[in-house]
Formats: C-alpha cells, structure tokens, sequence
C-alpha cells in the first residue's frame, strides 16, 4: 500500500500536458479542482468527466498509474462515504438495525466519492506529467510576489523539491525496514490502535536516523556543487509561456464557465 | 607545482557540549603534505577511519585545515573567498549515490551544478548533454534517477561533477556500495575522463584492484600518508601493506607467496597477465637448466 502514492511520481513521455508550462498546470488543476465544489448534478459530473477524460486522453499516461492515487486514500474514502450514507437525514430507503440509509445519503456518498477520485485523478495527472523540478520551478514563480514580505520563495521551492524526490526512496526504505523487522518476528498488523502505534516505534527510528543522515550527506553534496541558496541561479529550463499555455488556459476557463451556464439553467 | 598541494595539513573534529565548549578533539589528519600533478590518475589507499574522506573533503574546500595549508590550484583553501572557486575546479563524487542527486529527472541534475554557478541556459544544455555523453548516460537523460542501477547512478553523479568542467574530479569510495558490474562501470568512465579529457583523478577506494591502473598511489593511516609511489612500488611491500591493514590484489598476493617459495618472479606483480608471462619464463629457464644438466649427466 505504501508504493502506491502516487504524488511527486513523474511519469516520462512525450505529451502535449507534458509540454505545458508547469504554472499553466498548476492553475489549471487549481481551477479544475475549484470547479468540482460547484455542482452537486449529474450533469455538472458528465462535463467534468469529459474534461477529465480528454487531459488523461491527452498526457499518455497509462490509466494504471492514474488509479494508483486513489488506492492510497482508499481509507479516507470508505470513512467518507459510510458517514454519509448513514448520518445523511433525508427519505428512509434502507433500515439496518438502528441505522437509517437514507436516498439524500446514497447520493451524497456517491457524490462525495466521486469528487475525492476526480479530484485526486487531477492532481496526480498533474504531478504525473510535470517533473518535481518544473513543479517547483512553477511554485517559485506564482508565490514570487511573496518575495516582498521576505518570504524565502526559492529555499522553500528548492525543501519541495527536495522532498518530493526522497519520498520515493524513503517509502523503498521503510518498506525495506518492515520487512526486516517482519522477518525478525515484529507485528505491525494485528493489536488494537495502541499496541499499533507502539509497533510502530521500531520502525521510525530507524527511518528518522537514516532521513538525518541522507539530509546531511545531501546538504554536503549540495554545498560541494556549489549551491548557496536561491540568488544568483540561472535556470536550466526557463519557464516561458508559449501558445499552447494561452489554448489551456482557454480550454479551462471555458470548461468552468460551461459549467456555471449549466448549473444556473438547471436550477 | 601541482593541482592539489598540501603542506603540513593537520584537522581535528571538534565535538562541543551544550554549552559551546569543546567536549573532546579527534585528531583526523596529521602532517599531511602531497602534491597531486595535473592530469595524474591518483588513488589514496586506507583501512576504514584512517581519515580519507577527511582529506577528500579538504580537496574540495568543505574542510579547511586547522593546520598547515592546502593548495587547490595554487588557491589557498582557508581563504573564504577561494571557497567557491575550488569547488569548481575539484568536483567531488560521494560514497551513496542516492544522497547526492538532488533532482528528480537525469538531467536536471546534472544542470545543479552549472546553474548555481550561474552559467547561461543555452551553455547548461550544451555541458549537460557533453557531460551525459561522456559517462554514457545520454539516453537516460530524461529518466528518474530512482529507476536506475547503482552504477548508472553513480555516472550521473559523475556528469553532475563534469557539467561543471572541474580540473579536478574527487571520488571518495564511489564504489563502496556497488555490485562488480556497476564498479567496472564506474572506474571504465574515471579512466575515459582521466584519458580522454586529461582531468586529474583522485580515486579514494579500499579495493586493491582498483588501484592498479593509477598513475601514483598513497597510503593512509590513521590520519598520515606513510606510503607514496606507484602501484608497483607500493604493492611489492606486502608485508608493511599488511601492518597498515590493507590486503593486495590477489594476484600480487599469489606472486608474492611464490617468490616466498624460492621461485624466481618478479617482485610488484599487478596483472594477471604479467603473472602468467613470468610463470613461462621461469618454466623456459627451467627447462632449459634441465636439459643443460641433462648433457652433462
Ligand atoms: N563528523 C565527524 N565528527 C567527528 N569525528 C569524525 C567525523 N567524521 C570522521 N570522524 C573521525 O575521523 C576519523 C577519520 O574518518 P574518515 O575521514 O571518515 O575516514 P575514512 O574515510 O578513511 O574511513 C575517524 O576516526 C572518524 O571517527
Ligand atoms: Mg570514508
């Protein structure tokens, strides 16, 4: 389960999305995910799936890696959708001991369901097609204003990048550790919450000791290639709008306002 | 004078308690005085906490001496402002590959380096794409360095180094946590830049084979270099080899317990090659003599 996130995962190919600028994606997704709180109809899920289905059509990214996102919240999404349908008050359909499923329940839960899948399908497409670096890079030049209330914008981007690359190994690493430990007779399945926590224990040290390390060895090799924090950079790959951004940004913005045209003539 | 001259270098890792007072001082490096010559394939032997990546951190201005002076072409590295300017002429290749590749895509890490000295966008692309050439990395260039084997690692962080087109490339153990695949790979690409494009090597290992092909080798121990001098020349004392810990190639190893037996080879044997033409030459003579006592029986 712990392979399974998805986030900070680049996926390499040639795509049009690929290609895009990263603050283009980032607005975009921002825009998109907005766009799902606005409707609760089955129409407004129709045009959001067609805009949905059309950016997966369009990055090459195997649907596979895709769906991997939504294993990871599989939990927070069961929790979402079995508080809804039992604690939403509307017309009885279904009795169940002292529990009520309710028709305003049903919906709501698949409603709910939904927009948590669309919203993670979006954001991983989006991690998916840009590379940490462009994600970052992209960041850095929308929260660059900031600079002016002395916010350190490009140390910061640099932390995410940063942590957006070791997330995968620390993830290798700790799956690693548990099975030693596994192996060694350690139990990090079965025991109430607590005992659950406590098992826990043996495995973070061992992964806090060695994310301290990996942090020293890197900031070293950070400092022996020269780094010394953001000013006086240049960049290797630039951020520059070009056309096809202004065609995105359109294609997006006409998606929400078809969507607000849909939802006010359907009230 | 050489790239790298060090005079009388001795550092000490200070540990302080919680009130900033110094707690107890290991003495790392002691007396060290080398000069490496530019274009020298240079490898530095020694057991493990004898204070070689001490020495290589020196080489690269992440320490400064506490005693005597290091020289990085001809700048002294105690001097704040020479800092920057001996990182790029000595780059430095780390042990773990895995902590020292900052970004998450090939190439863009092999741009770190120019871009935090500044250098122009269209001249990053162009030494990215060099450099990823020459360690033999180029159609990885848009891979994730998570994707790849240790020792396709390991080149990149090679090209990361040459991207900034150092005189100078520091390898402190780079092979220590490679399979013998990724190692050959490894020290074939050292061996291509030392070659090809006449950089200065400095190859920090405890394999004995390694070292073989070095233009000069020193021996550390316990923070002094107490042996200099070709692989030849170091390796036919096995002897105090032994006494500093360290174990020869196999084949210098097996030549040497031969001659110990009274058969006549070589002392210094490095290649199996060289091995195997001095066996023949002993049996010739050989069998010469018994033909010779033969006639006279
Ligand atoms: N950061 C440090 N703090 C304190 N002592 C250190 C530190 N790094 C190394 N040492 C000590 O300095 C000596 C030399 O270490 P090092 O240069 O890493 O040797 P080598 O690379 O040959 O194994 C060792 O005795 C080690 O314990
Ligand atoms: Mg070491």
């Amino acid at each position: 389960m712990i392979r399974d996130i998805t986030i900070g995962q680049y996926y390499p190919a040639e795509s049009v999305l690929h290609r895009l600028d990263p603050r283009t994606k980032i607005l975009c997704t921002l825009l998109y995910i907005i766009s799902l709180f606005l409707f609760q109809e089955w129409t407004g899920y129709l045009i959001a799936t067609v805009f949905l289905c059309t950016a997966i059509l369009l990055s090459k990214v195997p649907v596979t890696f895709i769906f991997r996102g939504v294993k990871a919240i599989m939990v927070l999404l069961v929790i979402t959708v079995v508080f809804n349908l039992f604690l939403i008050p509307g017309e009885p359909v279904v009795r169940i001991w002292k529990l009520t499923i309710t028709d305003q329940g049903i919906r709501t839960a698949v409603f709910t369901a939904f927009r948590l899948i669309y919203l993670i399908f979006g954001s991983s497409l989006m991690t998916l097609t840009t590379t940490p670096n462009q994600l970052t890079d992209g960041l850095e030049r929308l929260l660059g204003p900031l600079r002016v209330f002395r916010v350190p914008v490009s140390e910061l981007a640099m932390m995410m990048s940063i942590a957006l690359r070791f997330i995968p190994i620390l993830l290798e690493e700790t799956d690693k550790i548990m099975k030693a430990q596994t192996a060694r007779g350690a139990d990090f399945e079965s025991g109430n919450m607590i005992k659950k926590a406590k098992s826990l224990v043996p495995l973070l040290v061992p992964l806090f000791v060695s994310a301290f390390r990996r942090a020293a060895d890197l900031a070293m090799a950070m400092e022996a290639r020269c780094y010394r924090g953001g000013s006086g950079r240049t960049k290797m790959k630039p951020l520059a709008y070009g056309r096809r951004d202004a065609f995105a940004y359109l294609i997006t913005v006409a998606y929400l306002l078809l969507l607000i045209g849909v939802m006010r003539f359907t009230k | 004078m050489g790239i790298i001259r060090a005079k009388e270098v001795g550092y000490s890792y200070k540990r302080l308690n919680d009130q900033g007072e110094v707690e107890s001082v290991r003495q790392a490096l002691n007396n060290i005085t080398l000069d490496v010559a530019a274009g020298d394939f240079i490898a530095i032997l020694g057991h493990n906490g004898s204070g070689k990546s001490t020495l290589a951190k020196h080489f690269n201005a992440i320490l400064a001496p506490n005693e005597g002076t290091l020289w990085v072409d001809g700048k002294d590295s105690r001097q704040p402002e020479n800092v920057w300017d001996i990182r790029r002429t000595a780059g430095m290749v780390f042990q773990n590959p895995d902590n020292q590749i900052i970004s998450g895509v090939v190439e863009e890490d092999v741009g770190f380096g120019p871009e935090n000295m500044g250098v122009p966008t269209e001249e990053i692309w162009r030494r990215v794409e060099e450099s990823l050439r020459a360690v033999g990395m180029y159609k990885f260039r848009r891979h994730s360095p998570n994707k790849l084997s240790g020792g396709q690692k390991q080149r990149v962080a090679i090209a990361g180094v040459v991207a900034m087109r150092p005189k100078c490339i520091v390898l402190d153990e780079p092979t220590a946590m490679l399979d013998p695949t990724g190692r050959k790979e490894v020290l074939k690409t050292v061996g291509v830049l030392n070659k090809k494009e006449g950089m200065t090597i400095i190859l920090i290992t405890h394999y004995m084979e390694e070292v073989v092909s070095a233009d000069k080798v020193f021996v550390m121990d316990q923070g002094e270099v107490v042996m200099e001098g070709t692989p030849r020349e170091i390796f036919s004392q096995v002897e105090r080899l032994k006494s500093y810990r360290l174990d020869v190639p196999q084949v210098t190893l097996l030549a040497y317990e031969l001659r110990k037996q009274g058969i006549p080879l070589p002392e210094g044997v490095l290649t199996n090659e060289e091995l195997v033409e001095a066996l023949c030459r002993v049996r010739a003579a050989g069998e010469k003599q018994f033909t010779e006592n033969g006639e006279s029986v």
